[in-house]
């Protein structure tokens, strides 16, 4: 079988190439700051780390934020590709099917109902934002399963964006009776930060990470056959219907992790996939892995941009991963034309 | 033709009336006294009740929360959606707005209703607007009395703190609750900059040109500040638990040191009559050992 060991090659290949990115860049992340450290400082043991300030620039600041942006990045592009290949739309991205929008309306009611309270040292937004993403799953599923035989994609399409339309509608009206510095917090959230400042959200973002990436293992082979169409895909085995609802709940899930943890950077979700498949062509079997560590590079460095680049102030992540995806994007685009 | 030249008619009278106010002696002769004001910024109205306009006012603002007495007034909107046909409807004769209310402004021009534009910066800003708008509503004696009042409080307190050390502050404006996350600070412009200068402290930001800064984790680590201060709006229940993530950057003198400091009010967030009170609060904060 010539073609399989082509393929066998082509993902070593290909995941060596973006493993090895996604390693340098984890590493030398951290070493990277508005600040300069001393590393002999940080790991000095002789210093109490309550009163080892490199130490908790290193631990405290940068590595949670490194970590954050790996997980968000990954999350992001996993769950763009999987939503481009399920509505077979190459303009789906995470905030597609409304699930972005029922988070970011379930930190708005957080923000703006001034609550205050943590489980497991995970603030009120994260877990709120995360439960709105639960209740916009919830919404699309019933509709996409509503239907014995499953649902087409444009249905399922249509019907995210107007239940995505509704709860952004709903998001605003809550902005509209807010008061001005509620408003405010509402906007800096909306922005995106990577910078978590502690590791509880980012352990606990593992469990829905975890699940998606369950799901995601078992989706390659159905992506590439859903490509040519439900009835091709079905005429090969597949149960286009019970792998449709496994690709929804992981990519949701996926989503709603990384909204969470780092707020709405869709843009990595959008243009990830796009760049890995220009690098690695259509294959699913390469580009999940490849834009998974893509993505996790990706915001790793734009984060990285983001907090050195004004500093001592920072930019917002989001305004980076635009100006730098946007005209990368475009120059992959008419690179081969 | 008609409305270009009276749009023309009522910019030369808009330059006359900055002409004369400029020129004149007795600027507040220029102006009938406003019986019917309408002000949709907390600071400005809280400055005309405080001046004794009050009983002008018939309309305030969606977020004027103070004083208590004004709160039985219609609210005809705010900065970013005044309801400009219930202002129109109340035949106003002084409409108080926001400089960024261009569109606001405008539409009273159509009307010609006369407004008077307001826009803060730094303290210095507040105690000149007093007395400019005691002038526009006739009562320049009263403005200037409530301006050189709150003058002198001011001047009593930074005479506490002259000759004490200034230990650096971070005024936190605002973050996401239970987490150091989106945490906005004051920089080194702006009337909250001003007043913690006032209050004895060094802002930890001074050297950043903006109002509002974003401050990352590192960030905090590094302007190691002596002191923080943090701001509520609102008069909630502070949550002890919600503190304890400063424990985070212990490294952090003012953590290290117990001087994680809530100060809650919406003192904090008018610049209005209230600001000596609030910079007193801060004064209290930044320095528990001088009396207060």
């Amino acid at each position: 079988m010539p073609a399989r060991t082509d393929v066998r090659r082509r993902l070593t290949l290909t995941l060596t190439g973006f493993g090895a990115l996604t390693v340098i860049v984890m590493l030398l992340a951290p070493l990277v700051g508005s600040t300069s450290i001393s590393l002999s400082r940080v790991f000095d043991r002789s210093i109490p780390f309550s009163d080892n300030v490199d130490a908790q620039v290193f631990f405290v600041a940068r590595l949670p934020r490194v970590i954050a942006a790996a997980l968000v990045g990954a999350g992001f592009a996993l769950s763009g590709v999987v939503f481009q290949g399920l509505l077979r739309n190459p303009l789906a991205s995470p905030d597609t099917l409304g699930v972005a929008a029922g988070a970011t309306l379930g930190a708005m009611l957080a923000l703006t109902a001034h609550a205050d309270f943590t489980i497991f040292g995970i603030g009120v937004v994260p877990l709120t934002s995360f439960a709105g993403t639960i209740g916009a799953l919830a919404i699309v599923m019933a509709i996409a399963f509503a239907r014995r035989r499953g649902t087409s994609s444009t249905v399922l399409l249509l019907a995210g964006i107007a239940i995505g339309a509704l709860l952004a509608a709903a998001g605003r009206f809550i902005q509209y009776f807010a008061d001005v510095t509620d408003t405010f917090k509402t906007v800096q959230w909306l922005m995106g930060s990577l910078d978590v400042g502690s590791y509880a959200p980012i352990v606990a973002s593992l469990v829905p990470f975890g699940i998606a990436c369950a799901g995601f293992v078992t989706l390659p082979r159905v992506l590439d056959l859903i490509s040519l169409g439900d009835a091709a895909a079905e005429a090969r085995g597949v149960d286009v219907v019970r792998m449709e609802r496994i690709a929804l709940v992981s990519a949701s899930l996926s989503t709603g992790a990384a909204v969470s943890l780092g707020g709405p950077v869709y843009f990595v979700g959008i243009i990830v996939p796009h760049i890995v498949r220009l690098i690695v062509g259509a294959d699913h079997r390469l580009v999940l892995p490849a834009s998974a560590l893509f993505g996790a590079s990706f915001l790793i460095v734009c984060d990285l941009i983001a907090r050195t680049i004004v500093a001592p102030v920072e930019m917002p992540v989001g305004i980076i991963t635009a100006i730098i995806g946007g005209p990368f994007f475009l120059w992959l685009l008419f690179r081969g034309r | 033709m008609a409305a270009v030249s009276r749009q023309i008619g009522l910019r030369a009278k808009g330059l006359g009336l900055i002409l004369g106010l400029a020129l004149s002696l007795q600027p507040s002769a220029l102006f009938a006294q406003a019986r019917r004001i309408i002000s949709i910024i907390p600071s400005t109205t809280e400055m005309l009740f405080a001046m004794g306009a009050g009983d002008r006012v018939i309309a305030i603002g969606t977020y004027d929360k103070y004083p208590p007495e004004a709160q039985k007034l219609p609210r005809v909107g705010a900065l970013v959606d005044p309801n400009v046909e219930q202002i129109l409807q109340m035949r106003p004769d002084l409409v108080v707005v926001y400089g960024t209310q261009t569109e606001l402004k405008r539409r009273l021009e159509r009307a010609n209703i006369p407004y008077y534009s307001y826009s803060h910066q730094g303290l210095p800003d507040i105690f000149s607007t007093m007395r400019s708008l005691g002038m526009r509503v006739g009562m320049a004696a009263q403005g200037e009395a409530l301006a050189a009042r709150l003058e002198r409080q001011l001047a009593a307190i930074r005479a506490k703190v002259a000759n004490r050390p200034r230990p650096k502050t971070l005024l936190v404006m605002g973050r996401e609750p239970g987490a150091l996350r989106n945490i906005y600070a004051s920089g080194g412009v702006g009337f909250l900059h001003d007043m913690l200068e006032a209050a004895g402290g060094t802002d930890a930001l001074a050297d950043i040109q903006r109002q509002s800064v974003d401050v990352s984790n590192e960030m905090v680590l590094a302007r190691a500040p002596d002191v923080i201060i943090e701001l509520r709006y609102t008069d909630e229940a502070i949550n002890r638990a919600d503190l304890d993530v400063w424990n985070r950057v212990s490294a952090v003198p003012a953590v290290k040191n117990h001087r994680v400091i809530v100060l809650t009010g919406d003192q904090f967030v008018v610049p209005g009559p209230r600001v000596a009170d609030a910079v007193a609060k801060m004064a209290a904060a930044i320095h528990p050992e001088v009396g207060w």
